[in-house]
């Protein structure tokens, strides 16, 4: 067990380290000058040269990466060509409002999300059954900033009930986590449908129906838990699809997190904030995935005879 | 034949078609039922204060703020995301594939580099890695397309990969290869032919990821780029008129979750109707 935490955690190292070389090769692709926009238009040759130097930017690539790797290491980001203020710094201050958003997205999709797929399961191919999954595919096909756009003009400009946007009290959390939270949920309903499916077809489910255990009693302490195990390793996959999520949502609704921070560096061409957003996101579906296989093997013991 | 009677004997899997269909039909006879061209600003289109106008018998959708006819745009960019779905989504199977097979069937080391790189690609939010490589290359249609097959291709690697792997094991490939036949061979006659109907599956779905990832890509700005119109843009240039000309924003809304459901439906419906282990399931 301890073997396979070990063998899981070099494995995450190993996919961070790739994942650095790949931000850099992006970072080494743009065709952007970061010197030029540096030094501005009438700068003369030799700032402009003193600049690349200064940055190390004449140095040989492999030289210039380890530079980059080193000073990521030391939670270096670099610095924004346009705020000239240190990435790490901005992310940092904007990471709580992504966070707390996550959390309530996750909440909403999950709750929802396993509430319809365990009573599809049950009702199977019933009438509530076949609504649910039509419900659920609307969820998976539908884009954020749509259903983001249409809960702003239906609860804040009609009904009047939420603000239009920004950051503040639980109000301003409520349509931004519904707008992610009712997507993903469609997700969640097909996979726990189907998980539910393959368990109730189990001989232990038989058995408990055969000793008289009722039938709700079965689904909820037998069937349910079983099913949630495939679940848990959705979630770590999940964060992916959040980290993605989050830019159109924040941008649409004005959440000041590290989603709108990147929204407003794609609209400035600011490459450094860019990098250090999808670092950092990247960097946090490895630490979700990573978690989600660690949480799995301790829940579920089949794991480790495997 | 018996894959489109399958398809239109389900309630939900005909209603996909008849999406798809109507979409597609709509997209290629573009210039025929179309009144106005996309991209012409109308005097008549906007009111006396300058302001888009709601649905009305001249203008079926309404017109935008720059007073073009809505239904006009909305159909040229039915054609927008049909095309990028289409060759996005096309080379995304294909690199795919390519990479999943040869992974699958050499395995070694040639596989464990090709199927690392594809975990590595995995962590990157698809979308953020999509807005970084369309900032790089400026975009347009074709580099907006390639931007999605460089990020959806992992997804179908995979799976290719898995099934690959347990194609190679099986008796009758074991046996061609104590036959004597070549790689290339086994590869393309028995390989290959098995992996058709996920392939397809997955071509179906994966188009409307795809028009689901140019949408938003458009939406945020770096995706097609005006004046061509692609039904993300339009709720791009809009966006902000949202609470009083609703319709700019909701109808493409619509047509981007029309066209999504419908891929959907069908494939999810593919996926039960080519597999055989899958009859009488669910």
């Amino acid at each position: 067990m301890l073997s396979h935490v070990i063998r899981r955690l070099f494995e995450a190292m190993l996919i961070l380290l790739g994942i650095t070389i790949v931000t850099y090769m992006l970072l080494y692709l743009f065709p952007a000058d970061p010197v030029r926009q540096i030094a501005g238009r009438s700068a003369t040759p030799e700032t402009v040269n003193n600049i690349r130097h200064q940055l190390g930017l004449d140095l040989p690539v492999y030289e210039q990466y380890w530079r980059y790797l080193t000073s990521l290491l030391q939670g270096d980001f670099g610095r924004s060509y346009i705020q000239k203020t240190e990435v790490a710094q901005l992310i940092w201050s904007r990471l709580p409002a992504s966070l707390l958003l996550m959390v309530a997205a996750i909440s909403v999709e999950l709750f929802l999300g396993l509430t319809m797929g365990v009573i599809s399961a049950v009702k199977r191919n019933s009438s509530v059954d076949n609504s649910l999954m039509v419900v659920s595919f609307v969820g998976v096909s539908a884009p954020q900033f749509v259903v983001g756009i249409l809960l702003l003009y239906v609860f804040a400009v009609q009904l009047g009930w939420f603000p239009i946007g920004g950051y503040g009290d639980a109000k301003h959390l409520v349509l931004p986590a519904l707008t992610l939270g009712l997507l993903g949920s469609g997700w969640y309903a097909r996979m726990m449908r189907s998980s539910m499916l393959n368990v109730l077809e189990q001989d232990f489910i038989r058995t408990a129906r055969a000793k008289g255990v009722s039938k709700f009693r079965v689904i909820l302490r037998h069937a349910v838990p079983n099913a949630l195990l495939p679940i848990i390793a959705m979630i770590g996959i999940d964060i992916g699809i959040f980290m993605s999520g989050i830019v159109v949502v924040e941008s649409v609704f004005g959440w000041p997190g590290i989603g709108q921070l990147a929204w407003q560096a794609i609209q400035r061409v600011d490459i450094p904030i860019i990098m250090g957003v999808t670092l950092v996101a990247a960097c946090s579906i490895v630490i979700g995935n990573f978690l989600a296989d660690i949480i799995a093997l301790f829940v579920d013991p089949r794991i480790k005879l495997k | 034949m018996y894959v489109i009677k399958a398809l239109l004997s389900r309630k939900l899997s005909a209603l996909g078609l008849f999406i798809i269909s109507a979409i597609i039909l709509a997209a290629i006879f573009a210039p025929l039922i179309t009144p106005y061209p996309p991209e012409l600003q109308l005097f008549e289109g906007l009111t006396l204060e300058g302001a888009p106008l709601p649905p009305n018998t001249q203008f079926w959708l309404g017109t935008d703020l720059l007073g073009r006819d809505l239904f006009s745009r909305l159909v040229y960019g039915a054609q927008t995301s049909l095309i990028i779905g289409v060759i996005a989504n096309g080379a995304a199977i294909t690199i795919g594939t390519i990479v999943g097979i040869i992974a699958g069937f050499y395995r070694g080391i040639v596989g464990a580099i090709l199927m690392r790189f594809t975990d590595l690609m995995m962590a990157f939010p698809a979308l953020l890695l999509a807005i970084v490589l369309a900032a790089i290359f400026t975009p347009s249609l074709w580099i907006v397309a390639m931007v999605i097959a460089m990020v959806n291709w992992v997804q179908v690697a995979r799976v290719i990969y898995s099934e690959t792997v347990s194609l190679a094991e099986r008796d009758f490939i074991v046996a061609e290869r104590s036959l004597g036949a070549s790689h290339f061979r086994i590869l393309l006659k028995h390989i290959a032919p098995h992996l058709i109907y996920s392939t397809i599956v997955f071509g179906t779905l994966g188009i409307s990821t795809t028009v689901l990832l140019e949408a938003t890509l458009s939406f945020l700005g770096v995706g097609v780029q005006p004046p061509t119109p692609s039904w993300g843009n339009i709720i791009f240039e809009n966006q902000t008129y949202f609470a009083t000309a609703p319709w700019l924003v909701f109808l493409p809304g619509l047509g981007i979750v029309s066209l999504a459901l419908g891929f959907n439906l069908v494939g999810d419906a593919l996926r039960e109707i080519l597999d055989p282990t899958m009859k009488g399931k669910h």
